[in-house]
C-alpha cells in the first residue's frame, strides 16, 4: 500500500463525506449539545440546547437537500445516496425537528432538566438517517443500534415515573433480543451468499438457486426488523412502552425509526430480492392489522390506543411490501411519510394535554375538548380522521395507494382484510372524536395556552397531512421515480 | 352564453359553500353575523345553481357543464365533473334546501353557532360534489366527505341519544362504503382509469379482464354502499335513530338530500356500469323495495313520535324510488327521479314543521298535541298542504312521481305495481291520521293554547317549499324534460333486453 491509488482506496475522499453529510451535521450538533450541557446554568440551558438541537435537525434537512445533488456510492460501497435515501433522510430530519419543537413545552412542564435529551434525539436521528442510506448489512446493524440505544434511553426519561423506567427496561431487553435476531440473520445471509452487501446478495440470489440458508436468514432478519416496526406477532412490547415513555418521544419513536426500518426492509425485500417475501409478509400484515385494531378497540388510555393503532398501521404498510416493486415501493414510501405527519402531530397534541406527570391521558380527560379548546380539538380530529383514512387527509391516499398496489398484484384476500380492518379502526378513532365533541366539558382540567414551539410543530404536521391529502401527486411521483431507479 | 362561465359553473356551485365555511372560521363569534353570512352564502349558491337548469341543453344526452382536468397523475385521477338531467336537479335541490336549513336553525341553534354553520356549509359542498363527480375517485372522495359533517351535526346538536345515533350512522355508512372503495379499486386496477365514462365504455366493449367473474361481486359492493344510504329494507335501522336525534337542519338535509345519494348512486353506477347484473338482480331488489314501502308505512303508522313517523315514511317513499329505478322503464326511472326531488322538498318541509313545533314544546310526541288548528292556524295550513303533497294528492308534487313509478313497475310486472300502489294508500293513512291527532279535536293540553303561530322567518322558510310543491305538481314537465334524455341514455343498454322481452 505504498502507491497513490492504494492510498486513495483507504482514505475517504471528499465525495465520501458528502454522502454522509446529514449524519455529520447531526453528530456535530449532538456533541455540541452534550458538551455545552454541563457548562451552562441548569435552569436556563434548556431553551438554548433545544434551539441548538433544532438548528441541528434543520441543518440535517439542508444537508440532505445539498446531498441530493450528488447521488452515488461512498465509503467503499457501504452507503449509497439515491433518491430513496434522500426521501427518508428528509423525513427523519423533519420529524426530528417537529419532535424537538414539541419537547420544549413538555420538558418545561414535566420539570425535566437534561440537555442530553436533545443530544439523544439527534443521535437517534443520525442512526435512522444512516439506516436509509446504508447498503451493507453490517453498517445497517450499526445504524440500527445507534438509533435503538438512543430510543431505549429516551423512553425512560420520565425518571420520576416508575412506568417510564419499566417502559425503558422492557424496550431495552426485548429490543436487544430482536437486534440479536437481526444479526443472526445477517450472519446466515453472509453464509448463504458470501457477502453482506445488499447489491451483491441481490445478484447472488437472482443468478443461482436460492440456498435454504437464505430463507432462514431473511426470516430472522425480518423478525428483528418486525420487532422494531411493531408488527404482529412481535408487537407485544408496544402498548406498555408507548404508555410509559414521554409523549414527544413516543411521537418520535412511532414515526422516525419506523420509517427508517421500513426503508431497510424495502432495501432487503426488494433490492436484495428476498426469497419467500410474499407469504411471510402476507401473514404478518394480516396479523398486525387485525390484532392491532382489535386491541385498540378496548383501550381507554389514549397513548395505548395509539400504540395499538400504530401496530395496525404497520400492518397496512406491510401490505405494500407484498405487492409488486413498481407499485409497492412508492406506496410504502408515501405511507411512511403520511403516517409520520399524522402520528407525530397526534402525539404533539397528547403531550400538550397530558400536563404535569402526564396525568391526563385517558379518554375521559378529552371530554368536551371541542368546547374548551376548539382549535386543539379540530387539529387532533384532523389527525384522527387521517388515521381512519378519510379523504382530504394524507392517511386516505396512503391507504389508497397501498391497497391499489396490492390489488394490482392480485392480493385480493389481503385487501379485503385490510378494508374490513379500516372499517373496524374507524370505530376507536371515532370514539375519541365523539368524546371530544359530544360530551360535556370537564372544567376541572387545566388547559394551558399553546406555546409557540408546539404551535409550529402542530402547524407543520397539519400542513403536511393536508398537503398529502389534497396534492399527493408530487410526493408519489418522487417515490415512483425512486422505484423506477431501482428497477434499472 | 360565455363558455368560461359554463365551464366553471359546477366548480363554483360546489365550492362556494366551502369557501364560505372557511371564511366563517375567521369570523368573530357574533352569532347574528354568522347566521346572516351563512344565509347569504347559501342563497348566493342557490342563485348560481339556477344557472344550470336555465342554460341546460334539454335535448342533449351527454353530460353538460363538464370540466375535466388532471388532478393527480399517478394514479390517474381527474377532476371530472358534469351533470345530466338527473344530477342537475339533485344539485339544485341541495342548494334550494340549504338556505332553508339556515333559516330554520336561526333560533334553535344557540350554542356553538359558528361550528354549526361551518359544518352545514361543508356538508353542502360534499353533497353537491357527490352529484357532480364523474370520476369514481372524486365521487368516493365526496361520498366519504359527507359523513363527518353529518355525524358531527347529529352528535353535537342532536337530542338525548345523539352520540349513539351519530356513531351508528357513521359506522353503518362507513363500513358499507368500504365495499364500494374495494370495487372502485378493482375497476381501477383493471382499467387504469377512474373516469366514469371511460370505465363505462371499457365495460361495454368487453375490454376489462376477468369482468364476467367479478361483475356480480362488484355490483353487490356498489349496491350495498348505496342500499345502506337509501336505506333499502334490511339496512334501514340507522335511519330512524339518526333522524330522531338530529337537529332539524340535519334531518332536512339527511332526508332531503343524503338519502338521494344512495338512489342516485344506484341510478348512475349500478345501472350505468353493470346493466346485465342490474337486470338479473332486479327481482330481489324490487322485492326489498316493496317490503320497504309496506314495512316503512306500517311502522310509521304506529309511531307515537312525529319525527320517527316522518323518518319511517321516508323509508317507504324511498322504496318507490328503488322500485322505479329497477323497473328499467322510462316511466319508472322518470318517476323515480321525480320522487327523489318531490320527497326532498316535501319531507324537508315536514321535518322543518316538526322542528318548529319542537322549538315551542320540546317534544315530538303526537299525544302531547291535539287541536293545534285553533292556536296555530297558519302553521296548520302549511302542515296540511305539505301532508297532502306528501300523500300524493293530484296537482301536488308527490302524485306525479309515484304515479310514474307505479305505471313503470306495473309495466315491468303487474304484481309490483299493485303492491306498490298499496303504499300510496298507507301513506294517506298514517300522515292524515297523524294530522288529525295533532291538529283537530279539542285542545287537550292547556299549554298548547298559548303556542305562537309561525313567525315571519319560519314562513320565509316554508313558503318556498309550498310553492315548489305546487309548481312541481302542476308543471312537472319543467323538470321532466331535462330528466327524460338522461333516463333514455341510462336505459340504452337495456333496450336489447327490452326488445327481447317484446319479441317473446
Amino acid at each position: 500500500m505504498n502507491n497513490a491509488t492504494d492510498l486513495a482506496q483507504v482514505i475517504p475522499q471528499a465525495a465520501d463525506y458528502v454522502r454522509i453529510l446529514p449524519e455529520i451535521v447531526l453528530a456535530i450538533f449532538g456533541m455540541i449539545v452534550m458538551v455545552l450541557d454541563p457548562l451552562m446554568d441548569e435552569r436556563r440551558s434548556q431553551q438554548t440546547l433545544g434551539a441548538l438541537a433544532l438548528v441541528g435537525s434543520l441543518g440535517a434537512l439542508i444537508a440532505t437537500l445539498f446531498q441530493s445533488q450528488y447521488p452515488g456510492l461512498g465509503f467503499w460501497n457501504m452507503v449509497r445516496v439515491d433518491s430513496f435515501s434522500v426521501f427518508f433522510h428528509f423525513l427523519v430530519a423533519a420529524v426530528t425537528a417537529v419532535v424537538i419543537l414539541t419537547s420544549y413545552e413538555y420538558m418545561a412542564v414535566q420539570g425535566i432538566r437534561a440537555g442530553e435529551y436533545y443530544a439523544l434525539v439527534l443521535f437517534g436521528a443520525l442512526g435512522m438517517s444512516l439506516m436509509s442510506s446504508a447498503v451493507e448489512l453490517v453498517l445497517i446493524f450499526i445504524a440500527l443500534e445507534i438509533s435503538s440505544i438512543s430510543t431505549y434511553i429516551l423512553a425512560g426519561f420520565r425518571r420520576r415515573a416508575a412506568i417510564s423506567s419499566e417502559s425503558s427496561v422492557k424496550y431495552f431487553l426485548l429490543g436487544s433480543f430482536a437486534t440479536a435476531f437481526f444479526l443472526y440473520g445477517v450472519a446466515l445471509m453472509f453464509g448463504a451468499t458470501g457477502s453482506t452487501s445488499i447489491t451483491v446478495i441481490g445478484n447472488a440470489l437472482r443468478s443461482g438457486p436460492i440456498p435454504v440458508l437464505a430463507f432462514v436468514g431473511v426470516a430472522l432478519m425480518f423478525v428483528g426488523l418486525g420487532f422494531k416496526v411493531a408488527a404482529a406477532p412481535f408487537h407485544i412490547w408496544t402498548p406498555d412502552v408507548y404508555e410509559g415513555a414521554p409523549s414527544p418521544v413516543v411521537g418520535f419513536m412511532s414515526t422516525a425509526p419506523k420509517a427508517a426500518v421500513f426503508a431497510v426492509l424495502l432495501r432487503i425485500m426488494f433490492e436484495a430480492d428476498a426469497p419467500g417475501r410474499v407469504w411471510l409478509i402476507w401473514i404478518v400484515a394480516a396479523l398486525s392489522m387485525t390484532l392491532g385494531n382489535l386491541g385498540a378497540l378496548v383501550q381507554d388510555n389514549v397513548k395505548r390506543l395509539l400504540a395499538y393503532s400504530s401496530i395496525a398501521h404497520a400492518g397496512y404498510l406491510l401490505v405494500a411490501f407484498a405487492a409488486l416493486p413498481n407499485n409497492g415501493i412508492p406506496a410504502a414510501m408515501f405511507y411512511t411519510a403520511s403516517y409520520a405527519a399524522m402520528n407525530v402531530g397526534a402525539f404533539a397534541v397528547i403531550s400538550h394535554i397530558g400536563g404535569e406527570g402526564e396525568r391526563y391521558v385517558t379518554l375521559e380527560d378529552y371530554e368536551g375538548l371541542g368546547r374548551r379548546s376548539p382549535l386543539l380539538a379540530a387539529t387532533l380530529t384532523i389527525f384522527l380522521l387521517s388515521l381512519i383514512g378519510i379523504p382530504i387527509t394524507g392517511g386516505f391516499f396512503a391507504k389508497f395507494y397501498v391497497f391499489s398496489a396490492a390489488l394490482q398484484a392480485n392480493l385480493v384476500g389481503l385487501v379485503i382484510i385490510g378494508v374490513l380492518n379500516s372499517a373496524v379502526a374507524s370505530y376507536y378513532y371515532l370514539r375519541l372524536i365523539v368524546v371530544m365533541y359530544m360530551r360535556e366539558a370537564r372544567e376541572d382540567l387545566p388547559l394551558p395556552r399553546i406555546p409557540l414551539g408546539l404551535g409550529t410543530a402542530l402547524a407543520v404536521s397539519l400542513a403536511a397531512t393536508i398537503y398529502l391529502g389534497v396534492l399527493p401527486g408530487r410526493v408519489l411521483d418522487y417515490a415512483a421515480r425512486t422505484a423506477a431507479e431501482w428497477a434499472r | 352564453m360565455s363558455n368560461a362561465l359554463d365551464n366553471s359553473m359546477l366548480t363554483l356551485v360546489t365550492f362556494i359553500p366551502l369557501a364560505g365555511a372557511l371564511l366563517l372560521v375567521l369570523f368573530p363569534r357574533r352569532d347574528r353575523d354568522i347566521r346572516l353570512f351563512a344565509l347569504v352564502v347559501s342563497l348566493l349558491d342557490f342563485v348560481l345553481s339556477l344557472h344550470l337548469p336555465v342554460h341546460f341543453q334539454r335535448g342533449q344526452t351527454a353530460f353538460q357543464y363538464e370540466v375535466n382536468n388532471l388532478w393527480i397523475s399517478n394514479p390517474n385521477i381527474h377532476y371530472h365533473m358534469g351533470v345530466d338531467g338527473v344530477s342537475m336537479w339533485l344539485v339544485v335541490l341541495t342548494t334550494f334546501l340549504t338556505p332553508l336549513c339556515v333559516l330554520i336553525s336561526w333560533k334553535s341553534i344557540h350554542e356553538r353557532v359558528k361550528e354549526f354553520f361551518i359544518l352545514l356549509l361543508v356538508l353542502q359542498t360534499a353533497l353537491i360534489g357527490v352529484f357532480v363527480a364523474l370520476d369514481l375517485f372524486l365521487f368516493y372522495f365526496f361520498w366519504e366527505a359527507t359523513l363527518i359533517p353529518m355525524a358531527l351535526l347529529i352528535g353535537i346538536y342532536g337530542h338525548e341519544r345523539r352520540v349513539y345515533a351519530a356513531v351508528k350512522f357513521f359506522l353503518y355508512t362507513m363500513v358499507a362504503s368500504m365495499f364500494m372503495l374495494a370495487a372502485i379499486l378493482w375497476l381501477y386496477a383493471k382499467t387504469g382509469t377512474f373516469d366514469f365514462v371511460s370505465i363505462q365504455t371499457a365495460i361495454g366493449n368487453g375490454q376489462v379482464q376477468n369482468f364476467a367473474g367479478a361483475a356480480p361481486w362488484l355490483f353487490l359492493a356498489f349496491f350495498i354502499a348505496f342500499a345502506v344510504k337509501v336505506p333499502v329494507f334490511p339496512f334501514h335501522t340507522w335511519l330512524p335513530d339518526a333522524h330522531v336525534e338530529a337537529p332539524t337542519a340535519g334531518s332536512v338535509l339527511l332526508a332531503g338530500v343524503l338519502l338521494k345519494m344512495g338512489t342516485y348512486g344506484m341510478f348512475r353506477f349500478n345501472l350505468g356500469l353493470f346493466p346485465e347484473q342490474s337486470r338479473s338482480n332486479a327481482w330481489w331488489i324490487m322485492v326489498l323495495a316493496l317490503i320497504g314501502i309496506v314495512y316503512g308505512a306500517l311502522v310509521a303508522m304506529v309511531q307515537p313520535n312525529m319525527k320517527k313517523l316522518i323518518a319511517y315514511s321516508s323509508i317507504s317513499h324511498l322504496g318507490f324510488v328503488v322500485l322505479g329505478i329497477f323497473s328499467f322503464t322510462q316511466a319508472g326511472l322518470d318517476g323515480a327521479t321525480f320522487v327523489m326531488l318531490a320527497h326532498g322538498v316535501s319531507t324537508g318541509a315536514l321535518f322543518m314543521l316538526a322542528g318548529i313545533l319542537f322549538e315551542r314544546r320540546h317534544t315530538y310526541e303526537i299525544a302531547e298535541f291535539g287541536g293545534l288548528a285553533t292556536p296555530m292556524p297558519v302553521y296548520s295550513t302549511f302542515f296540511l298542504f305539505i301532508v297532502l303533497a306528501s300523500v300524493g294528492l293530484p296537482l301536488l308534487n308527490g302524485f306525479i312521481g309515484e304515479f310514474l313509478v307505479l305505471s313503470g313497475a306495473f309495466r315491468d310486472r303487474a304484481v309490483y305495481g299493485v303492491l306498490g300502489a298499496t303504499g300510496v294508500i298507507w301513506s294517506a293513512c298514517y300522515l292524515l291520521w297523524m294530522y288529525q291527532r295533532v291538529f283537530f279535536g279539542k285542545v287537550t293540553h292547556d299549554i298548547n293554547l298559548s303556542l305562537r303561530d309561525l313567525s315571519g322567518r319560519e314562513q320565509a322558510a316554508l313558503w318556498p317549499t309550498a310553492v315548489v310543491a305546487l309548481v312541481m305538481g302542476v308543471a312537472p314537465l319543467l323538470w321532466l324534460n331535462a330528466i327524460d334524455p338522461a333516463v333514455q341514455t341510462a336505459l340504452a343498454p337495456f333496450a336489447q333486453f327490452a326488445s327481447k322481452m317484446v319479441g317473446r
